[in-house]
């Protein structure tokens, strides 16, 4: 069995500075300063939480999944990850983790990557990067489809096996579980609350999640 | 694979190179001396935002390793590159690739005013450098493919560099499946243990090759991979 660290937050949610319920299917895209905690809640368990990071003053400079995972040596991010930008700069760090394991391998969801996956009729189906796309569309802050790369699944399980096999299982977390980061520079977070229900990463039932910042 | 070589060419330890490699052809990479590494990234020549996405390739094909059979798939669902032939069984979609700081902590500087072209390179900034030949960049970045090496991830998910995963006249063969822009090193792969500069030189060659029939190995390999080639033929309606 693998390792799962859990850790807890004193942190109380009424002295949050920011606190946002955010449906299934719903994007979001907010600055995080250099400090600030930031936390994911999955309110109702086994949602996926398909999550950018970007340094807010430079967005070339971005989360990088490969230089993550390869830094740290291990494949699955929680408490303790330091989350590493293509430039090898440290965006984030995981300081508390109450689900314990979360996958960047298994990237987002996209029309045309459920149409592969599942059939070529689901090109109508809602998913994560459409909604990636309408957050940077509506942020008019000159991100494009280029600046959305391999992101974070928040609750996510996706085991890779020491013969080399992917598989998708169903989610560790369950209602009430959530993860926490402190921003290392002040970045730009992106998020799709997952839509996807052709796999179980969702459970087949998206779910909202609570966004709450603190100073 | 037969057929005509078309063009050859020996890219050296820590050298670089792109090409736009035509829809059936085939890039035979060959590791010279054994223990070379290949980091790629590709892209649809014809509208490069369209692009390598690994997590895709490897969740369409539920792999965390690359072999024969494989198709590298980009974010719009299309198969740029087949694997039609490996002699080696195992190339590493997880490890990416270093940069100047991190090659600088392991081996040291070695720069060009004194070693000239012995200088030491490092796998970002060539890629760096062969995307900004086609207008991009920083942002272009994606995952890359280290072709001849292996990583193994254990049940806590630890990553291990396997070393001797490739040896001296190893190849791998890609077909090209819609005009694909390639770019590629031959830096070490980022967690080869060695401490010292040794990247390794690889051979190129490339051949004219039969488009894919419905039976094709990488074709029928997985439905997923039937319907991401359904979705690349519809790229060249009408042309």
């Amino acid at each position: 069995m693998s390792a799962f660290i859990l850790t807890e937050s004193k942190l109380d949610p009424a002295k949050a500075v920011y606190d946002l319920t955010l449906p299934s299917g719903d994007g979001w895209l907010h600055e995080i300063k250099r400090g600030q905690i930031f936390r994911i809640v999955d309110l109702d368990g086994n949602q996926a939480v398909d999550t950018l990071f970007y340094n807010a003053h430079n967005f070339s400079d971005r989360y990088s999944a490969q230089d993550t995972v390869r830094e740290q040596g291990g494949i699955y991010l929680t408490t303790g990850t330091k989350l590493i930008s293509s430039e090898g700069n440290v965006l984030a760090t995981i300081v508390t983790d109450t689900c314990g394991r979360h996958d960047t391998f298994g990237g987002a969801c996209a029309a045309e990557s459920n149409q592969v996956r599942y059939a070529i009729e689901k090109r109508w189906m809602h998913s994560c990067r459409d909604t990636f796309l309408l957050a940077l569309a509506r942020a008019g802050n000159g991100m494009t489809k280029c600046d959305i790369t391999h992101n974070i699944n928040f609750f996510m399980n996706v085991p890779v096996t020491e013969q080399g096999g992917l598989s998708f299982e169903d989610g560790v977390s369950t209602g009430g579980r959530y993860v926490e980061l402190r921003a290392e520079m002040d970045i730009i977070c992106l998020i799709s609350n997952c839509p996807q229900l052709n796999n179980p990463c969702n459970a087949y039932n998206p779910t909202p999640v609570r966004l709450l910042i603190w100073d | 694979m037969n057929g005509e070589i078309l063009f050859e060419e020996t890219v050296r330890g820590g050298g670089m190179w792109s090409f736009v490699l035509r829809r059936h052809l085939t890039l035979r990479i060959t590791d010279v001396e054994g223990g070379a590494n290949v980091g790629l990234m590709a892209y649809n020549a014809d509208a490069t935002l369209d692009r390598l996405n690994l997590p895709d390739t490897l969740k369409a094909q539920y792999t965390a390793k690359l072999t024969r059979g494989h198709v590298l798939m980009s974010d719009m669902g299309h198969a740029l590159l087949s694997i039609t032939a490996d002699t080696v069984g195992w190339h590493d979609p997880l490890g990416g690739h270093g940069n100047a700081e991190m090659a600088k902590k392991k081996s040291g500087e070695a720069n060009y005013q004194e070693k000239r072209n012995d200088w030491y390179r490092n796998a970002h900034d060539n890629f760096l450098i062969e995307l900004g030949k086609f207008g991009l960049g920083k942002r272009d970045l994606v995952a890359n493919v280290s072709f001849f090496s292996r990583v193994d991830v254990d049940a806590e998910g630890k990553m291990k560099f396997h070393p001797e995963n490739s040896k001296a006249g190893d190849s791998v063969d890609l077909r090209a499946e819609m005009n694909v822009l390639v770019i590629l090193n031959t830096c070490q792969h980022p967690l080869d243990p060695n401490p010292k500069y040794a990247p390794k030189p690889v051979q190129l060659a490339i051949r004219k090759t039969p488009p894919p029939d419905a039976d094709d190995f990488c074709r029928s390999f997985r439905e997923e991979n039937k319907r991401s080639f359904i979705l690349t033929e519809r790229l060249f309606i009408g042309a």
